[in-house]
């Protein structure tokens, strides 16, 4: 079939368009967490109370035996009693009992921290907007060092009695 | 010592009457901007030239700068035994600075010199001059469409650049190296944000095509009409599209992402 030469030009330049256009959209949807998105309206809430969120953020993971299972929707602080009042987004294929401790953990020595739930033999479920009962701060590490030291520095007084 | 302080003078009068002179020819062109809609097949055909022939070039270039970094990035951090962290820094990198910087380095050779080649030859074998005789306006005919060609293909290479480079470094990373396929999406999916890198980017692209067309473009138009002249032209218009980007690119990630 005969084209004109500009016929041929307007196809390559639609083309070139076209890829261009479907490169920054892969590039969002693919490589960037818009994603997710599309999936954090969905699921149920859940809150969580701490004492300490370290260095917890907004869209950190949430686990069960290392699988991912929903995303920290919202941090905010309780004015009453000082505490860390954390928002969880779960997926709604995953259900929770009401005995369901939440941890936070970090991923390996230097990484993020993220929230790991261990669920409990309850028979009933939690449901949306309901309050994880039993929670485990992060661990701060001067915490722990200065803990670390007032233990030795007792040890090292016992010892020269 | 009078003499030096008057070529001082003399050097730096020029530099901002050169300057003052490409705002005056940007206004002017963008002024004209609404003359591009029923001169449309002409923005396509520079689109051709400018964006659609620049392609084999874009995409061969992202693919190996993707395929050194995954390959430079992999040695790197596997001695912190961090090689699943290699998709961030692939995508991290190519999607904030390498991009947008390196597609308008290529995008200033490939096509830019062109331009300034184009229509500096156009002012010295005087066709400028004959459009104006007849009473066409050069700017309008000649400059706008290929302005707006050389701005609306820059976010598109990049865009492509980018893509490639992340297909470049999987194929090294996953492919060669044997990285796990699942965290090397998965962080990169969790780091890189939408708005701050994604648009970011975009907008970048867009800046540097402004940058590169417009010094493009105007060297060309304002280059002295010999072959010596549009030679000169095409070497600064590389040249200054170069800094200009660079320095730019810094000025950009400072506010973009300097807090």
């Amino acid at each position: 079939m005969y084209m004109s030469n500009s016929r041929v030009i307007e196809i390559w330049v639609g083309l070139f368009v076209a890829m261009g256009l479907a490169a920054l959209f892969l590039l969002a949807m693919q490589v960037s967490n818009l994603s997710e998105f599309r999936e954090s309206d969905k699921g149920y809430r859940l809150l969580a109370k701490f004492q300490n969120v370290g260095t917890l953020k907004v869209r950190a993971p949430v686990k069960i035996a290392g699988v991912l299972v929903g995303r920290v929707a919202d941090i905010r602080l309780d004015q009453e009693h000082y505490q860390a009042i954390v928002e969880l987004r779960i997926d709604p294929s995953y259900r929770l009992p009401d005995d369901t401790i939440a941890s936070i953990y970090t991923s390996g020595l230097l990484g993020e921290q993220y929230i790991a739930l261990e669920p409990g033999g309850s028979p009933d479920y939690l449901k949306d907007g309901d309050e994880i009962e039993i929670s485990q701060s992060a661990l701060v590490l001067e915490e722990l060092i200065g803990k670390f030291l007032v233990k030795s520095a007792e040890k090292s007084g016992s010892d020269e009695k | 010592m009078l003499k030096g302080l008057h070529r001082l003078g003399q050097l730096t009068l020029a530099a901002f009457a050169k300057l003052g002179r490409a705002h005056l020819f940007l206004l002017q062109a963008l002024a004209a901007s609404w003359e591009l809609v029923p001169r449309f097949p002409l923005l396509i055909r520079q689109m051709y030239v400018v964006g659609v022939l620049s392609i084999l070039l874009i995409a061969l270039s992202g693919l190996f700068v993707g395929m050194v970094l995954g390959l430079q990035g992999y040695n790197v951090l596997s001695d912190f035994g961090a090689e699943e962290s290699l998709g961030v820094m692939v995508a991290a990198s190519l999607v904030r600075e390498l991009g947008p910087v390196v597609t308008a380095l290529l995008f200033s050779g490939r096509a830019g010199s062109a331009l300034t080649a184009e229509i500096g030859l156009m002012k010295a074998t005087e066709q400028l001059s004959g459009m104006e005789m007849m009473a066409v306006d050069p700017v309008r005919y000649v400059i706008v469409p290929r302005l707006y060609a050389g701005i609306l293909s820059m976010p598109l290479l990049a865009g492509l650049f980018t893509y490639i480079g992340i297909y470049g470094g999987y194929f090294v990373g996953v492919g060669l190296l044997g990285v796990d396929e699942g965290s090397f999406w998965s962080q990169m999916q969790a780091t890189i944000d939408f708005r701050e890198d994604i648009l970011n980017s975009v907008i970048k692209s867009l800046v540097f095509g402004i940058i590169v067309t417009w010094i493009a473009v105007f060297e060309g138009y304002d280059a002295v009409p010999t072959a010596e002249g549009v030679s000169r032209a095409t070497t600064r218009s590389v040249v200054y599209s170069a800094f200009a980007v660079l320095g730019s690119d810094f000025i950009l990630t400072a506010l973009m992402f300097g807090d």
